[in-house]
Order: structure tokens, then C-alpha cells, then sequence
């Protein structure tokens, strides 16, 4: 509760600071859509308007600021705007409908957690691997590296044909595309909590002449736990990303980044900024999911001092 | 080698290779550690204790001449469990219970559920610490966290006990109370102890023999038998006799300095 009022000062600064922002961004399709109304507007013609900053065609009509917040199309929404779309496609909308936030929401959401548990399956095994063996120590991390240094913008679309021209459609390709991002910070939290016990942990297993297979159950594993949620919590965030990245270039018809790109093409930045924020929301709830896994878990395993 | 001889080095000699040349940490060490012995080794650091415990463990192999331990090599030793080793840290780890801790050689070495409950037990209540089985490591004081360290390189009942500078890091009052305990616990259970210090009353008053070794290269320069009787109490080390042993050692950490 101590945290509440330093998070609302934060998100009230942003608001209010979108709130005045929106007057300077929207005021020269509000002014022409004043004049088509018949409403006197300074100056008269679009030409020397264009002459004009934001700013101050603002203080040129101060009667105009009102109709800023209200424009069908404007170039950016006021928050009041975005909050009643958003309410309009998720609340009031039934959740099988093509007009439904939920609807695309599922779609993309279920694309993140196939991707999430294929990149963390893959992330672990290769961390084991790394960990275990000198030969994959050795070749595997330079080209998990690599791997990240390519834009996924211009690996999504190359996969996405790929796997279509042998049939694979739909969810799998873009799950492809979330695993691919997220993987990489499970590799990494992984080989480093697996080698988190030090050299005295490592030499008093050595003294009860433990197996590597003990070594790995009784110490390693238990040891990289914090590490690994640590990875969770970016890999869920990274699959998300990368389902949404997914579903942008490929005419997909369903999911958020459907959304963005239709209300981007139409002219609808409304649907495009809801479905950005229906994302955002689904990102912080997941990755909120995943910390309170771990308070849990670290609690119940004694590491977390109550 | 005699057959009461359970640990027996002879002309032991151990070169590390590193980034600055060769660093001779062991040179012709020659010691027998008879059983029910409690052996320390003194001196300053650089002078080759640790790794001389850490040879007669297996965790560091000899350049040069022999070790035997219960009449193995130290690594057969090691693979037959014939010795406890206490870490100069209790090196607990965070997500066991104290009697989890304990437990894990038992369980790594196969012992049935009933014998670990049973061994963990009985080795809690060795050092003092029946009743905290449940409780997590964090919950322990520094001391109570080395005693169940302790406890566990007892649980697998190894003849021997390798000590490591186990009370370095503790507080004096701690560190008497918990010497105390050691000869207790050693009077109880007959095991041979090799106990590693830098401490010349913890020496004097926890061993039969004093081992003081000098640096550069690590070796020994005089092997002292105790004639302190085998009981106790802590203020003996007013006594005549164990002024006497400490000065004797402090002289010989004082010959092996010479070169500084």
C-alpha cells in the first residue's frame, strides 16, 4: 500500500501530460473539421493553417480545444477515448465475436503460451546441456546469441511462409516466433543459476562422492530457481512481443497485432491504440502471474525469509 | 606403517601451475595421524594446511610422494566415505530444513527413510541442536548454522572428521563454546579429527598433536605432542603446561617466518 502513491503521482504525470498533448496533435484535423461545420476558424484556409505549429494553431482557437477530444479519427486519442473503446470491445461485445478485444486477445494469447512453453523447454534442456557438457558450453552460446542479433521483423514473415509452404498454419508459427524470443533470457538466467553454487558447495559434494546427476537434482536445480523466475518473467513478456510481431506482417485476420495493423490501414487509431493497451495490461498480468508464482515458491522452498 | 596409523603421509610433495610460475604449496611433508588422534594444523596463511586436509580428502591430488588414508589412496578413501568434512563456512543450503541439511549425504549415499530420521536425530542432539530440525538456516545463529554443519559431516559416521577452519568466522565467546562442545563430541564419538586454525589457543587446547607448518613452500617445522590430559575444562589454558605448549608454538610459527 506504501507503493500506491508514488505509482498513481507517476501515472497521473503520464495522463495529464497525454491529456495536454492531445489539444497540439489533433488541432489541425479539428480545425478543418470545425470549418466544414460552418465554425469561423483562424486562419481561413488549410494552406496557411499548414504554416502553423500544433501549438499554435491551439492559441489561435482557443474555442476549438474542446472538439480536440472528439474527433472520429484522431491522430491521438485522448485517454477517455481509448478507455471507452476498450470497454466497448471487451466488456460490451460477446467474446466470440470478430469485433471482440477478448476474442483477439485469446488468439494471441494462446500463440504466447504455446511459444512460452516451447522456448522455456528448449531454454532449460540447452542450459542443462551448457551446463553439463564442455563441447556445448563451448558452441551453443555464441549462436544463442546470434540468434537474438537478428530482427525478428524480418525473421517473423521468412518463418511464417516457411512453415506455411509445408502446411503449417495458424497457431504453431507464430508459437515458432514466441519461442524464439523467449528461449534466450531462459538460457541465460539458466546457465547462470545452474552454476550459482560455488566452488565449497561443489567440493562437499564431491566429499559424500556424489554423482553429477545428485549434483544437478539436490543442488543445481534448487539453486537456479530464483534465477529462473527472474527469466520467466522476461520470457513471458518476450513471447507476447513476439505472437504480436507474429501476426503483423502476414495479413493474420485475428489477434492484437491484427487489430493494430486494421485500425492502422483503416484509419481507426482507436482500435489500434485499445488493442495496444489491451497488450500492455496482458503483459503486466502475466508477468504479474509469474512474480507471485515465485513469492510463492521461493516461500514455500524456505528462501524467501518470510 | 603401523596399523594404528589411519592417515599417513610421506615425503608428500604438491606444486600448483599457475598464470606466475609454480607455487610449491606442499614440500616434503611426512606425518602419521594415529586413530583417535586430534590433530591441528597451524600456521600462516600460504603455509600449505588447507591443501594438506584437502590432499588427505581427495579434493587435490599430490605431485609427489605417498598418502594413505584408512590404507587407500585419499580418493578411494573419498569414494568409500571415509571421512566428514566441515567447510570454514556452514555452507547450508537455504531451501533444507536444518534436519534436511543433515540429511542430504544420507540421502545421496542411500540410506532407508527410517535410518536418516533416525541418524538425523541422533546427530541434532550430538551437537545441541535437537529441536531446530525444522526450522530453515536463516532462522540459526552463525554458531548454531556451524554446529549443523557439523552434524552433518557426522550423520554418515566416517571414522574421520576434516575440519576446515570450521570456527574462522565466528566470534571468540562462540568459538570457546563451541570448542568446548568439539572435545565433548570427539571425547564421545573416538574420531580422529584433523582440525585446520590460525588460532594458537584453539590449537593448543582442542589437540593431542600440533602440527606448525610455514610458508613458501608450505611445509612443517614442528610437530608437537600435547600432555594436556584428555579432560578439559576451558580454564586449562591458564595452566602452566599450556602456556608452555602455546609458547612452543608461537616459536615455531615465529622459525618458519624468518625468510618474511
Amino acid at each position: 500500500m506504501k507503493s500506491l502513491v508514488p505509482i498513481l503521482t507517476i501515472v497521473g504525470a503520464i495522463l495529464l501530460i497525454w491529456v495536454l498533448a492531445v489539444v497540439p496533435m489533433n488541432m489541425h484535423l479539428t480545425a478543418d473539421q470545425a470549418q466544414r461545420d460552418g465554425l469561423a476558424v483562424s486562419p481561413e484556409t488549410p494552406a496557411e493553417r499548414q504554416g502553423y505549429s500544433g501549438l499554435g494553431l491551439s492559441i489561435a482557437n482557443p474555442a476549438l480545444v474542446g472538439l480536440t477530444y472528439t474527433l472520429d479519427r484522431p491522430r491521438l486519442p485522448s485517454p477517455h477515448q481509448v478507455a471507452g473503446e476498450m470497454w466497448e470491445t471487451i466488456a460490451l461485445r460477446n467474446i466470440t465475436s470478430r469485433q471482440s478485444l477478448v476474442y483477439h486477445g485469446w488468439v494471441t494469447l494462446s500463440a504466447t503460451l504455446l511459444g512460452f512453453a516451447i522456448g522455456t523447454t528448449l531454454g532449460i534442456l540447452l542450459a542443462v546441456g551448457i551446463v553439463h557438457n564442455r563441447a556445448m558450453d563451448m558452441s551453443v552460446m555464441p549462436w544463442a546469441i546470434a540468434s537474438q542479433t537478428i530482427p525478428i521483423l524480418a525473421l517473423a514473415p521468412m518463418i511464417i511462409v516457411m512453415m506455411g509452404s509445408i502446411g503449417i498454419q495458424g497457431l504453431l508459427p507464430k508459437a515458432v516466433i514466441s519461442a524464439y524470443l523467449s528461449f534466450f533470457p531462459v538460457v541465460v538466467g539458466m546457465v547462470k543459476g545452474l552454476r550459482s553454487p560455488d566452488a565449497m558447495q561443489m567440493d562437499l559434494l564431491r566429499t559424500y562422492y556424489a554423482s553429477s546427476a545428485q549434483a544437478f537434482w539436490k543442488l543445481r536445480l534448487p539453486a537456479s530457481l530464483p534465477y529462473l523466475f527472474a527469466s520467466f518473467k522476461i520470457g513471458i513478456s518476450a513471447a507476447l512481443v513476439g505472437a504480436i510481431v507474429a501476426e503483423l506482417p502476414t495479413g493474420a485476420r485475428a489477434g492484437f497485432g491484427a487489430r493494430m495493423l486494421v485500425g492502422d490501414q483503416y484509419g481507426q487509431p482507436l482500435v489500434t491504440w485499445a488493442a495496444l493497451f489491451a497488450a500492455a495490461i496482458t503483459a503486466a498480468v502475466l508477468v504479474g502471474l509469474f512474480a507471485a508464482m515465485e513469492r510463492l515458491t521461493l516461500r514455500r522452498m524456505g528462501m524467501a525469509q518470510a | 606403517m603401523s596399523a594404528e596409523n589411519v592417515i599417513s603421509a610421506q615425503g608428500l610433495n604438491l606444486t600448483f601451475q599457475t598464470n606466475d610460475g609454480s607455487v610449491h604449496a606442499l614440500k616434503d611433508v611426512d606425518l602419521d595421524i594415529r586413530k583417535g588422534d586430534f590433530v591441528s594444523f597451524i600456521g600462516p596463511s600460504g603455509c600449505g594446511k588447507t591443501t594438506f586436509l584437502r590432499c588427505i580428502a581427495g579434493l587435490e591430488t599430490p605431485t609427489g610422494g605417498t598418502l594413505s588414508v584408512n590404507g587407500m589412496t585419499p580418493d578411494e578413501a573419498r569414494r568409500a566415505r571415509a571421512y566428514g568434512y566441515v567447510f570454514q563456512a556452514a555452507g547450508l543450503y537455504p531451501w533444507r530444513t536444518i534436519g534436511g541439511n543433515v540429511k542430504l549425504p544420507l540421502e545421496i549415499m542411500g540410506f532407508s527413510k527410517a535410518e536418516q530420521a533416525e541418524r538425523v536425530a541422533r546427530v541434532l542432539s550430538l551437537v545441541d541442536l535437537a529441536g531446530f530440525e525444522k526450522k530453515f538456516p536463516w532462522q540459526l545463529s552463525g554458531g548454531m548454522q556451524q554446529r549443523a554443519s557439523i552434524a552433518r559431516a557426522l550423520a554418515f559416521d566416517a571414522d574421520i572428521l576434516l575440519m576446515d577452519e570450521p570456527f574462522g568466522a565466528l566470534d571468540e565467546i562462540v568459538r570457546d563454546h563451541l570448542n568446548e562442545q568439539l572435545l565433548q563430541l570427539w571425547a564421545r564419538t573416538e574420531k580422529t579429527i584433523g582440525f585446520v586454525t590460525h588460532s594458537i589457543p584453539e590449537a593448543v587446547y582442542l589437540s593431542t598433536r600440533i602440527v606448525v607448518m610455514s610458508p613458501r613452500p608450505g611445509r612443517i617445522t614442528d610437530v608437537i605432542d600435547s600432555p594436556l590430559p584428555k579432560e578439559r575444562p576451558l580454564d586449562i589454558r591458564e595452566s602452566k603446561e599450556f602456556i608452555e605448549i602455546a609458547h612452543r608454538v608461537r616459536e615455531g610459527l615465529r622459525a618458519g617466518h624468518v625468510d618474511d
